[in-house]
């Protein structure tokens, strides 16, 4: 019974990675009925092309940037609104709510606050005399706002797995805490933090695949600008096959973007199975 | 005096706490706020977005994001990418896990293992492959491309959840029915189906969302407006907008409506989907 689904990712996920492999090695240009084996040159071209190395950069920097001010933050929520009431109700409401919407719209969104002109975060600044700051017209100024928006937008999924896994470490371990002795800062450090690395490591897997794959932001706000200065791996790949019509290379980023996303699950994966094993 | 000291320093964290909240709560409404008071400001209206259009405020950017941004068309293409999508993802998720969780073999443990594989894929790393394919097999721009690339995509996470719930799930109802003679088919489609409906309301709420939400693929698949979802029809006419921020706070508005009026009376539901797929 589970033919139709092998017939599915057969056909749209394992048939062109394989054939995406093949077009690595040739120099396609996307439409054209001919193309010319090349050998390695597409992958060796990718550790000399310096907007490659560029979008490689930011790639890391959005997975590892976002991934870790997600679980920072993500875990201070959840020590917050830990409890019922009310108003946590809420607030978890409101903090989770970007999570579900489309992260065109947030970067749609979010541009209001970012732009130079009427941008509103500018009028802030006039408004104390503080002259315009252009936040997107540096590369290092759009790859930190992305990689803050994406850490906004995801923080209350990190949010809502902490707040479970708090959840399950029952009372009495704090109360047995307590009559040792162990308080406030000791207390978090010596028994929550330890007992919520399952949480700290679904969350991460979740945050830092979502982060290395990014695309939607990048495209609606700086759609890789300046020049070429935000472009993750996803966003260049799409930019190489259409704008340039180099199908070969794409490919070759491709396989390149796929070889790091699985090489970083394998490991994060295998790392889970080990502390499922230790608990 | 200790007791008072501790008093003391658990109240100031406690404020420290709130305020912590308070600036965090503001930081994740603002860009909505924004989007709604741009979104009813007339297009000579110069004032700080900051400010609300109060007196003045029009629903004229809504026509032009309506009919220039061709979002009539958008909703409809989004709901039924959506609708076809989701039903597709649950009956072959459903399917793919039953075997999965009942009959446990070496064969099954690695189908199992593969499948969930598949979300290690980038999508775009595939993309000139499958955009190449879906063009010689003339499913480039239609409904039936992107809907099976879409339910490929999701199945992974589907399946996942699928097979977690049903393993849960005491067999002994199906081994009475296959005593009494049904097949496989008939026992899953008889006795399992009907005591799925907890998962498959997790399933659909996280595969519709994720569908009406894509946007990666979409832009490229879907190649004329006719055609496009709500994802890609935003973001194609926000970066024609250039300046006209009042039209693009209302598509982005639009975009964001069914989502909101969804998470309003099934908040529950999403949330426990979350957990549910961070689970894997």
């Amino acid at each position: 019974m589970y033919i139709p689904a092998i017939v599915l990712f057969a056909v749209f996920v394992l048939y062109p990675l394989i054939q995406g492999i093949g077009l690595a090695f040739t120099n396609w240009d996307g439409y054209s009925p001919d193309k010319k084996f090349v050998g390695l040159d597409n992958f060796a071209r990718l550790f000399t092309d310096t907007t490659f190395l560029t979008a490689l950069r930011n790639t890391l920097l959005y997975g590892f940037g976002c991934t870790v001010l997600q679980q920072i933050l993500g875990l201070a929520l959840a020590l917050a609104l830990d409890g019922g009431g009310r108003l946590r109700t809420g607030a978890r409401a409101i903090i989770y709510l970007p999570v579900l919407v489309s992260p065109v719209v947030m970067g749609m969104m979010y541009s209001f606050l970012f732009q130079y002109d009427r941008g509103a975060l500018n009028d802030i600044l006039v408004s104390i005399g503080v002259p315009r700051v252009a936040w997107l017209s540096s590369g290092a100024g759009a790859v930190a706002i992305i990689i803050l928006i994406n850490t906004l937008q995801f923080v209350g999924l990190s949010m809502v797995i902490y707040l479970a896994g708090l959840h399950c470490i029952g009372t009495e371990v704090y109360e047995a805490a307590e009559i040792d002795g162990a308080r406030g800062w000791k207390l978090l450090t010596t028994i929550t933090i330890p007992l919520l690395r399952a949480s700290f490591i679904s969350s991460m897997i979740i945050n830092l695949i979502g982060g290395l794959k990014l695309f939607d932001v990048i495209q609606v706000l700086t759609g890789g600008g300046p020049g070429y200065a935000s472009h993750s791996v996803s966003t260049l790949i799409g930019r190489t096959y259409f704008g340039q019509q180099a199908a070969g290379y794409a490919s070759a980023m491709g396989v390149a973007l796929f070889i790091l996303i699985a090489l970083v699950s394998v490991f994060l994966v295998a790392r889970m199975d080990r502390s499922g094993r230790d608990a | 005096m200790t007791s008072q000291r501790i008093a003391r320093t658990s109240s100031a964290l406690t404020s420290t706490k709130w305020v912590f909240l308070a600036i965090v709560v503001v930081v994740q409404l603002t860009p909505f706020y924004l989007a709604v008071t741009t979104a009813f400001k007339s297009i000579t209206d110069r004032s700080s977005l900051w400010i609300p259009p109060i007196g003045d405020a029009t629903l004229d950017n809504f026509r032009t994001a309506m009919t220039e941004g061709h979002l009539v068309w958008a909703i409809e293409n989004g709901l039924v990418v959506t609708i076809i999508g989701t039903l597709l993802t649950c009956v072959v998720g459903a399917m793919a896990a039953y075997p999965l969780a009942r009959r446990t073999s070496k064969l099954n443990s690695v189908v199992g293992l593969a499948m969930l594989g598949m979300l290690m894929v980038p999508p775009l790393s595939i993309l000139v492959p499958l955009y190449t394919m879906l063009a010689r097999v003339g499913l480039l721009n239609t409904f039936g491309g992107i809907i099976l690339v879409l339910t490929t995509l999701q199945l992974p996470l589907a399946i996942f959840l699928f097979t977690q719930f049903m393993r849960g799930l005491p067999n002994s109802l199906e081994e009475a029915a296959s005593i009494d003679g049904a097949g496989l088919f008939t026992t899953f489609v008889l006795v399992v189906l009907p005591s799925l409906k907890p998962v498959i309301a997790t399933v659909t709420i996280l595969t519709a969302t994720n569908v009406w939400n894509e946007f990666a693929l979409s832009s490229y698949i879907l190649t004329t407006p006719e055609m496009r979802t709500l994802a890609p029809a935003a973001a194609s006419f926000f970066s024609a907008q250039g300046n006209n921020f009042g039209a693009a706070a209302a598509a982005a508005l639009v975009g964001l409506l069914p989502i909101l009026i969804a998470y309003l009376f099934l908040q529950k539901y999403f949330v426990k989907g979350a957990l549910a797929g961070a689970e894997k």
